[in-house]
């Protein structure tokens, strides 16, 4: 279960071929792309730095791809995501999963991300024209991840 | 001894990013130890203020509050994750 955390940006084309190489089985791929935008809470963002915790990182993404898993039937799942300098347009975040059928690929691809934006310790620092701030981490992101809870 | 690290914002407003700390006998969870630091004064008490969201893992797991922390841990103290 492959996680990378790098500096380097990547080529979501080469990582798809990779991940579903030799492997018949696959009928689906599913892949999401986090990019960064010009634009956060109303304030211009000329660049911005992510900060993780190495090790803690890499283990709470691993348990996210665990747990999809073992909800959806998914034959493998990459998760890259880059830390350092990044500007707008730059490439952050890519994960891909592969499964049988697309409805269990779309639904571990958004699983995957939706706890990554909540449990995996990742910090952006925002460069804005009025000096540089930490993002605030979002309800709308808690919620996100909530709706995945089962009842059991 | 416990190992402590501080990321991000708590790193800067504690001018701490990690450090090994003796461990007192009566500190023996997150909670515990979150308050400790905090009599450090006026920059610990403002960052890890109870009103503060902050988040703590333990051996590298998210913890909670009550959460236990025994000698040779690795204690982390962080703002909630803004990655993605």
């Amino acid at each position: 279960m492959p996680v990378r955390i790098q500096n380097e940006d990547f080529d979501i084309g080469r990582e798809v071929a990779q991940l579903r190489r030799d492997n018949p089985q696959v009928g689906a791929v599913a892949s999401f792309v986090g990019v960064v935008r010009d634009l956060n809470d109303g304030k211009t963002v000329a660049e911005m730095t992510l900060e993780h915790y190495p090790g803690m990182t890499e283990k709470a993404i691993e348990e996210i791809i665990g747990q999809a898993k073992g909800r959806w039937q998914v034959y493998d799942a990459l998760v890259v995501h880059r830390i350092g300098r990044l500007a707008p347009l730059d490439q952050i975040v890519l994960v891909v999963v592969t499964s049988a059928h697309r409805g269990d690929a779309f639904a571990a691809c958004e699983f995957i991300m939706d706890y990554l934006k909540t449990q995996a310790p990742f910090w952006k620092k925002e460069k804005t024209p009025d000096g540089a701030r930490w993002v605030e981490a979002r309800a709308s992101d808690d919620a996100a991840a909530e709706r995945w809870q089962t009842k059991d | 001894m416990v190992k402590i690290l501080y990321f991000a914002g708590l790193r800067e407003a504690t001018g701490q990013g990690a450090e090994e700390f003796a461990l007192p006998d009566d500190v023996r969870d997150v909670a515990a130890l979150r308050a400790l630091l905090r009599k450090r004064g006026d920059a610990w008490a403002e960052a890890l203020a109870e009103s503060k969201r902050v988040r703590a893992a333990v051996n590298q797991d998210m913890a909670a509050g009550d959460t236990p922390v025994t000698d040779g841990d690795e204690v982390a103290f962080f703002p909630p994750v803004t990655g993605g």
